[in-house]
């Protein structure tokens, strides 16, 4: 028995939210008495150093058509892995790619896949865990029942002090048909430069308060001062005024980061679906009103023109 | 071409989501049961396509009688038959393993649905349906086109597009902008009432996931406002009240 992650990769290191679920997956496997492997697949750096996060182990498929991520391909050969390392639980961080992967490796194996998961798994009757639902609204304590468990956690729910300790690293080669490049990617167009939105720990985001794409400068400076990712509400990504990836909310980007502030946004029920677990919220809005001040710590009523200036400054001297 | 669209009949976006007392369901009373919106685009791009190469577009729902208005509704946007499998849907393999079942008596070549529900948004059906039927699945799909057996798609990933292609027949998990949102209309609204829905018992009852019970997030504490001419306060307070700068 083990629990295995699975580990996705930008440019060849790990991705921040899956250096988390290394740190989640050593905590349950030392919950369940086993050893924690990590999986890496396509070409990677530092791999011994995933240790420092609690693997004991590190699987590296080291096939250059894993570079980039193909849905058949990745679920064919983390069920492969899971079967090699006799796994009975598989952790991975939510993205697009890992949801996705997870789905089918849940089909494969016939494993109970629990999404969004917030705290470790209670094993004092069963194996259950803690998920949000209804977009954040709520939590169902869910029992997983069968034999393979996987575990898609949500950001910013486990932190992890690295240690000093190193992984050994196994090459690891699954058998992987044609069938599953069948699907080819033709292109990726990917913001470069910018902090990804569902990996940042601040967030600065605005609304159509800001009246148009042309005042997205002070959104964009606070971000930069505050080493935080750009988002947005629905309208302003359905007015094309930011790109559809900075869409948070209900039907966009759900976040989880340490700080959310929100400039010239209402605060409707679906968009704070996408930002109610962040662990603080900050409102700068011109009505006194607005809803979204019912679910944020910090509020400041004012002209986001003349506010947003000023913590710009106070930040800079931070 | 023939496609299916499987949706799913979820509280209303707006819902203040409460649970009975004892924490074991939802509390319906008030409660106004829709179309998932993912579904809501799934369904318009079905019919889109179907406008342009004249597919036969079937909606799927695994649920209780209690859904039929949400199938209606699909069948007012366009949508030519209806299958309700009659069921609670209690998880994910289980809907997914109702759907494989019908796809495999009906050769589809596009499955369509949301990339989530919004009740328990797990976002596993298209996957557990694609390995049930062998077939590729995606999700998010924000954009499709058909060009002879061949799918064009673009995938949401962070921060950007993945465009992709692939033969049919897939699994697809939709979200905007695939499509514009459509509202039925009078004829369409008309004529949903005499097209065909089949209601159909389940398949092997097994579930591999279980909620035993329900709770709502702790109430926020008071929101501490800051006047505007001193907004410049805010930084200080992150850093030594809050902590997280
Ligand atoms: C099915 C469904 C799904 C949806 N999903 C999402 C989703 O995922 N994400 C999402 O965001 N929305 C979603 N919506 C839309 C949502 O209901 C709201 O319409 C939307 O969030 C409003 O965006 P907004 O706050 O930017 O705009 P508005 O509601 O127009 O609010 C603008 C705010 O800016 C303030 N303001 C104006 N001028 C200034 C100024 N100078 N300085 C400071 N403040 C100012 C105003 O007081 C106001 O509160 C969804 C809706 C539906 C029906």
């Amino acid at each position: 028995m083990s629990v295995l992650i699975f580990v996705e990769t930008t440019e060849g290191k790990a991705k921040p939210s899956s250096l988390e679920a290394v740190g989640y997956g050593a905590k349950v496997a030392e919950m369940l008495g086993t050893s924690a492997t990590a999986l890496v697949l396509g070409d990677a750096q530092e791999l011994e150093k995933l240790g420092n996060y609690g693997a004991n182990k590190v699987l590296h498929v080291a096939d250059s058509r894993l570079n980039t991520g193909i849905i058949q391909a990745y679920s064919n050969a983390i069920a492969q892995a899971m079967e090699k390392e006799n796994a009975s639980v598989l952790v991975l961080a939510k993205s697009s790619l890992a949801d996705a992967v997870a789905a089918r490796v849940a089909g494969r194996l016939k494993a109970g896949l629990a999404s969004n998961v917030v705290d470790l798994p209670n094993l004092s009757n069963g194996f259950v865990v803690k998920r949000s639902i209804y977009t954040g609204k709520a939590f169902a304590n869910t029992a997983i029942t069968s034999e393979k468990k996987i575990l898609a956690i949500k950001k910013n729910i486990y932190s992890v002090t690295p240690t000093s300790n190193t992984a050994s690293v196994e090459a690891f080669t699954p058998t992987l048909n044609d069938s599953d490049f069948a699907a080819k990617i033709t292109n990726t167009e990917k913001a470069t430069g910018t902090i990804s939105l569902p990996e940042a720990n601040i967030v600065v985001s605005g609304g159509r308060g800001l009246k148009g794409p042309e005042n997205w400068g002070i959104v964009e400076e606070l971000a930069k001062v505050l080493g935080a990712a750009t988002g947005c509400s629905k309208p302003v990504s359905d007015l094309h005024w930011r790109p559809h990836h900075e869409h948070v909310g209900q039907t966009g980007v759900k976040v989880s980061p340490n700080l959310y502030i929100a400039i010239g946004i209402s605060g409707a029920i679906q968009h704070l679906a996408g930002v109610n677990s962040s662990k603080c919220i900050v409102v700068i809005n011109s009505d006194p009103e607005a809803p979204f001040f019912q679910a944020a710590d910090y509020g400041i009523v004012g002209d986001a023109f003349q506010v947003v200036p000023k913590i710009i400054e106070a930040a800079k001297k931070m | 071409m023939k496609i299916l669209v499987c949706i799913t009949h979820v509280p209303d976006t707006t819902t203040k989501i409460k649970f009975t007392p004892d924490g074991s369901k939802l509390d319906t009373t008030g409660v106004q049961f829709v179309i998932g919106p993912y579904e809501d685009y799934a369904l318009s791009r079905a019919v889109e396509l179907k406008e342009q190469f004249g597919a036969t577009v079937t909606v799927l729902n695994v649920g209780t009688a209690e859904t039929e208005p949400s199938i209606r509704k699909a069948l007012a946007l366009g949508c030519d038959n209806a299958i309700r499998i009659d069921a609670e849907p209690t998880d994910a393999f289980f809907v997914a393993e109702q759907i494989a079942h019908i796809c495999k008596q009906n050769n589809y070549d596009l499955i369509l649905m949301g990339r989530e529900s919004i009740d328990f948004n797990g976002g596993q059906v298209h996957g557990i349906v694609g390995e049930l039927l062998g077939i590729p699945s995606f999700s998010p799909v924000m954009k499709l086109d058909i060009e002879g057996n061949i799918a064009k798609m673009a995938r949401e990933i962070e921060g950007g597009k993945e465009y992709l292609q692939a033969p049919l027949p897939l699994v697809l998990g939709c979200q905007e902008p695939i499509a514009e949102w459509k509202i039925p209309n009078m004829r369409g609204i008309m004529s949903a009432k005499s097209k065909p829905l089949q209601v159909i018992a389940p398949v092997n009852p097994q579930e591999l996931t279980k909620s035993l019970s329900f709770e709502l997030p702790p109430p926020k504490g008071a929101c501490k406002m800051i006047p505007a001419d001193e907004a410049e306060k805010l930084i200080e307070l992150l850093k030594t009240e809050a902590k997280v700068l």
